[in-house]
């Protein structure tokens, strides 16, 4: 089933502001499950494109199933729908942060979500972590990635270093 | 400084693998160590609220461009984050069958993913150094990263507590 451009654009403003962190699962749950206008593995092929590319890959898939269904005006929906609504509260969130961010009540709730985000960033990492079941030398890869963003080494450089020997990493392990 | 915005962060669009936290490094190392534009507290407030609001976590880089700039620096933040990949995403979206196929997509996909992970950990401990300005935030981010870790429960718990903590007590 083909969806109209219109009921594209809305499902993605829908994905866009659903998606409390991350917005892969709520994007499959209703394009698959819900609407039916993908099987499970042409969304499974779309994201893992995605996942491939640079740039964010709710953006990169997004793209993929606009332009799909429409082409170049597809792409341009999905992806103005998807990041549509979510500007629009950053926008108000923002300006509040303008208005109100230097009165010390509201920095000290500020300073203690970004405690708990930083928190969160870590504890995110540790979960991906333990759910990989790293090989030693996937391991390694992880480690040596943590180790040079830290010392600052440019990120450019890094995954110049680093991305071949991890797909390199998981060929063998492939085997 | 506005066309210095957009390309920084269209640099920082085509680097972007394994999402918007992965890219947190560079981000700011580029706009708070090089080129000063944002405090690291800023830094990590403006992440904290992007987190906190529903969509993609890549906005976090259209709160920096505000703050840098204004509305013009939103934009501009914005469009250089999107930009660039979306047109190589649209370029790529004919092939996706034969590029699924691909016999290097799996391990290419897997490859990358310990080296997103080790940038995300290196997103989580640029965060905490820059958000732990004192014992209690030490506290949260412990708790925090102890609940999302153990727990199933929606991140946003975190967010909220910390917050509330932050009120009463900092």
């Amino acid at each position: 089933m083909t969806p109209s451009r219109t009921q594209l654009f809305l499902a993605y403003l829908r994905i866009g502001l659903t998606g409390f962190g991350g917005v892969n699962a709520w994007a499959r749950q209703l394009l698959v499950e819900k609407k039916g206008w993908l099987t499970d593995q042409q969304y499974a092929e779309a994201l893992g494109v995605g996942q491939v590319l640079p740039g964010p890959n709710a953006l990169n898939c997004a793209i993929n199933v606009g332009t799909r269904f429409h082409g170049a005006a597809g792409a341009a929906l999905a992806a103005i729908g998807l990041f549509a609504g979510p500007m629009a509260v950053l926008l108000g969130v923002a300006s509040l942060y303008d208005r109100y961010g230097q009165i010390p009540l509201v920095r000290a709730v500020l300073t203690g979500i970004a405690a708990a985000a930083a928190g969160m960033v870590l504890g995110t990492a540790i979960k991906m972590a333990i759910k990989l079941r790293p090989t030693a030398m996937l391991l390694a890869t992880g480690l040596l990635a943590l180790l040079l963003a830290l010392l600052r080494v440019p990120l450019p450089l890094v995954l110049l270093g680093l991305a071949p020997l991890g797909i390199w990493a998981a060929h063998r392990t492939a085997r | 400084m506005i066309l210095q915005l957009f390309l920084t962060f269209s640099l920082l669009s085509l680097l972007a693998i394994g999402g918007a936290n992965a890219v947190l490094p560079e981000m700011y190392r580029q706009i708070v160590e090089i080129r000063g534009w944002i405090e690291p507290a800023t830094f990590a407030q403006l992440f904290a609220l992007a987190q906190a609001a529903p969509g993609p976590n890549i906005l976090a880089a259209s709160v920096m461009g505000w703050r840098i700039a204004g509305p013009v620096g939103l934009g501009a933040a914005t469009l250089g984050m999107l930009l660039p990949a979306a047109i190589l995403a649209w370029c790529v979206a004919g092939v996706t069958q034969r590029l699924s196929r691909a016999p290097w997509l799996r391990p290419a996909q897997f490859g990358l993913v310990p080296v997103a992970i080790g940038l995300i950990a290196a997103s989580g401990v640029i965060m905490a150094e820059a958000a732990g300005t004192g014992p209690l935030p030490w506290v949260i981010i412990l708790g925090s990263a102890l609940f999302v870790w153990r727990t199933a429960f929606s991140p946003l718990w975190a967010l909220a507590a910390g917050g509330v903590l932050g009120w009463f007590l900092l």
